[in-house]
């Protein structure tokens, strides 16, 4: 599925009649409160959308800023900018290449793993799938269902295993048979238990013994349905385990994911890759203009 | 996980509270904090707009600006105002008259169904119920293991439905169900996106043929605004009962179970507070909406703490906090003014700006006793060392120690929460001040 498919559906409704407006028309202050509404609608953090209108209100007052669509098209060049600012591409820093996906109770972890798995495949890499959630109930058994459906080879923990250990023997599996990229999905874990922040802390550093200086990649995924506490989640799981980028998913609904502004903004986290589906090419890289134009659609 | 948004309205307040009279200034500063403090939240924007009205309606209808007590009766008409939002009584699981009683678990993915289905048949177990599980989700790869897995911790049967025939299967495991002395089925459903029709309507058919008691919407305790948008349109196409939130044992402020009780009138019933299968709690919005305020009985302190505070010197000393120039001083008047009224664990909370530092503050029982040492080591403090505690050294701590009959540890530890606490006033008068927001740097617009 293509992104501007994926994301197509969120269109419409209030949306629509906010921003299916005519070019010339003059900003007027119910405009303003419009806008506001949508950008906080979607999840942007208040304390983002407050300063930013304070701006737009500043310059439309001025005159610098005249008509909806300038208006709309400087908010949405902010937003661009600042999910362009980090480096996007996947990062590799030795073979096999090691990325590990973390994030907290049902946010897409697993089902990320599989389609990120698919897509290194389809680009004509030998992933290999690492099912490390030891924890939840009959995870391993989803992982392994992916992994025989696409047809990629899976490394598998037992129910309630250590997962450092089956990330480590994994990344030598690997080695041995020459995969280049092990991708492993860890159990879900709220950012705020300590004792399961600590158990990711030691995978990730078990990951960096097996081959020198991984992990390459630990993506945080993080549901695009979540509010203001993906901030939470962004700050901790980057304390505890070196987050390197971001995936947002279930973007295919009618949230928006604005809270990764604020992850953005703050952390200085790229976002990889967009979650827009439940089915394996339901994966995309991050594009931030339909990202941001999902936010704020341009009239059709 | 309320405790932020608690911790917020109540710097706002106490603030407010400080001052003798409420202008329409301050009223409308403090329905600014409000507004911040709920989008903080994930309160749905239409609802937090609702509420701000409805406050600042009855602030002015009660001529609330002209009272004396004014802040005090914004704090009440805004504790008022959330408790009407997330209703009245906490709601029971219904119980069918003719078993089975049949419970249908719907939500978005990953919201936390296939779990609560273990949970809520382990909790109805031990209340002498003899509950059948039913794998109703056939999309998710393994969602069917993942609950038979979940039965067999649990010791309940489960039984599976077959891919092609979804509603038909479950209607058949219901009817099944007496034979095998159950009397209670919970069926576990595919997650699904309130705009996909066709999943939409695979449910439709699964409730059309099950005909539950019961059917609870699954929510994630972190989702954002989306909530009520989710929350809605499965109210339109399915007969909601009730709302599960999940997740709760996460640091989410929950505005989101605000949110959809205001806009569609779903109760919240439970509370999934874990991954664990003990992990579910009966929910009470009346906890709920005083835990969001952080008030408890706070609306009666504060008619006590009227008469008893000197009014002047509070207003002083919240300034003072504010400013972080609070000092060992102010505090040791505190201390005085406080003992006049009362049990002091109660009480602490009351003090204009104290509640958000009563943390650091001792509570319980053994409060008392640690107040009258807390204020032995301040009378042995001089003047110069509670106006400026940073002068007090080691041979300071140690005469202070000897003469309040105290440690040197316990010196040490009560100026270390002192200059705690005195950062936590600078943060919340930065807070306090911040009623237009900075610009941020690194996000210029472009022209
Ligand atoms: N609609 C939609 N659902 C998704 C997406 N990603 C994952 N899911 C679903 O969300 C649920 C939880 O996903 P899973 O990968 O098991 O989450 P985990 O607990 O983090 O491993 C499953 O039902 C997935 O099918 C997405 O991008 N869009
Ligand atoms: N911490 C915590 N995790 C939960 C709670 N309820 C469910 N989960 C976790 O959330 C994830 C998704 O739950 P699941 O029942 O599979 O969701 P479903 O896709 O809606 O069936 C799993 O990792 C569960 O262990 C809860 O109350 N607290
Ligand atoms: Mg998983
Ligand atoms: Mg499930």
């Amino acid at each position: 599925m293509s992104l501007s498919d994926g994301l197509a559906k969120t269109r419409g409704g209030f949306l629509s009649r906010l921003f299916g407006r005519k070019a010339e028309e003059p900003i007027t202050p119910e405009f303003l409160d419009e806008l506001e509404e949508a950008l906080l609608r979607a999840d942007l953090s208040v304390s983002l959308v407050d300063p930013l209108m304070a701006q737009v209100r500043d310059l439309a007052s001025t005159g610098e800023l005249k008509t909806v669509p300038k208006a709309l098209d400087a908010v949405r060049e902010v937003l661009v900018a600042e999910l362009t600012k980090q480096d996007a591409s996947l990062r590799s820093g030795g073979k096999p290449r090691v990325i590990l996906v973390v994030g907290v109770n049902g946010s897409g972890k697993t089902t990320t793993a599989a389609k990120l798995a698919k897509r290194l495949r389809d680009a004509g890499e030998s992933p290999l799938l690492v099912a490390a959630d030891t924890f939840r109930a009959a995870a391993i058994e989803q992982l392994e269902t992916w992994a025989s459906r696409l047809d990629i080879p899976i490394v598998s923990g037992r129910p309630d295993g250590d997962p450092a250990a089956v990330v480590f023997d994994a990344i030598n599996a690997a080695n041995a048979r020459g995969n280049s990229t092990v991708i492993a999905d860890t159990a879900g874990r709220l950012h705020t238990k300590g004792h399961l922040m600590d158990e990711l802390g030691k995978i990730v550093r078990v990951t960096g013994r097996a081959r020198e200086g991984a992990p390459d990649e630990v993506l945080l995924v993080l549901d695009g349905t979540a509010g203001q506490n993906a901030i939470q989640q962004a700050r901790q799981f980057t304390k505890d385990a070196n987050v390197t980028g971001l995936v947002i998913t279930k973007l295919d609904g009618t949230a928006k994911g604005g809270a990764v502004f604020a992850i953005v903004h703050e952390l200085g986290l790229p976002v990889k890759y967009l979650g827009v589906g439940e089915k394996a090419d339901d994966l995309v890289p991050m594009d931030a203009r339909a990202f941001v134009d999902a936010l704020l659609p341009r009239a059709a | 996980m309320f405790e932020q948004l608690s911790d917020k309205l109540n710097v706002t307040f106490e603030r407010l509270r400080g001052r003798p009279r409420v202008s329409e200034a301050d009223l409308e500063e403090a329905l600014r904090d409000v507004r911040v403090a709920l989008l903080e939240a994930d309160v749905n924007l239409k609802v937090v707009r609702q509420l701000i009205a409805t406050v600042r309606e009855r602030a002015l209808g009660e001529k609330v600006l002209e009272s004396i007590t004014g802040a005090q009766q914004v704090v009440k008409i805004v504790h008022d105002a959330l408790v009407e939002m997330l209703g009245g009584e906490a709601a029971p699981i219904e119980r069918a008259a003719t078993p089975p009683t049949v419970v249908l678990l719907v939500g978005l993915q990953g919201s936390g169904k296939t779990t609560t289905a273990g949970k809520l048949a382990n909790t109805l177990r031990k209340q002498g119920r003899h509950p059948l599980l039913v794998a109703a989700d056939v999309h998710r790869p393994a969602a069917i293991d993942q609950l038979r897995a979940l039965g067999k911790q649990l010791g309940i049967p489960v039984t599976e439905v077959n891919a092609s025939r979804v509603a038909s299967d479950v209607a058949a495991a219901i009817a099944a169900a007496p034979a095998q002395a159950r009397d209670t089925v919970i069926v576990d459903t595919a997650g699904r996106l309130h705009i996909d029709d066709e999943m939409m309507k695979e449910v439709e058919a699964v409730v059309a043929a099950a005909k539950p008691h019961e059917v609870l919407l699954v929510v994630d305790a972190m989702t954002g605004q989306d909530a009520v948008e989710a929350a809605s349109a499965f109210k339109a196409r399915l007969p909601i009962s009730g709302l599960v939130l999940t997740k709760v044992d996460s640091d989410a402020r929950g505005g989101a179970s605000l949110s959809i009780r205001a806009a569609t009138g779903i109760p919240v019933k439970l509370l999934g507070v874990g991954e664990k299968l003990d992990a579910l709690e009966v929910f009470h919005p009346d906890r709920l909406a005083q835990r969001i305020l952080g008030m408890g009985d706070v609306l009666t302190l504060v008619e006590k703490a009227q008469e008893a505070v000197d009014r002047k010197t509070a207003e002083e000393q919240t300034k003072k906090l504010l400013e972080a120039r609070f000092t060992f001083e102010d505090f040791y008047a505190t201390l005085q003014q406080v003992k006049r009224m009362g049990p002091i664990g109660d009480l602490m909370k009351m003090i204009p700006g104290m509640g958000a530092v009563a943390k650091q503050l001792p509570t319980g029982p053994e409060a008392e006793a640690q107040m009258k040492r807390i204020e032995a080591m301040i009378s042995s403090m001089t003047r110069a060392e509670r106006v400026d505690p940073t002068i007090i050294n080691g041979s300071r701590r140690r005469r202070i120690a000897a003469g309040s009959g105290t440690t040197v540890t316990e010196v040490n530890q009560l100026i270390k929460q002192f200059a705690e606490m005195q950062k936590l006033m600078k943060q919340m008068g930065g807070l306090a001040k911040s009623g237009r927001l900075p610009r941020i740097p690194g996000m210029p617009m472009p022209r």
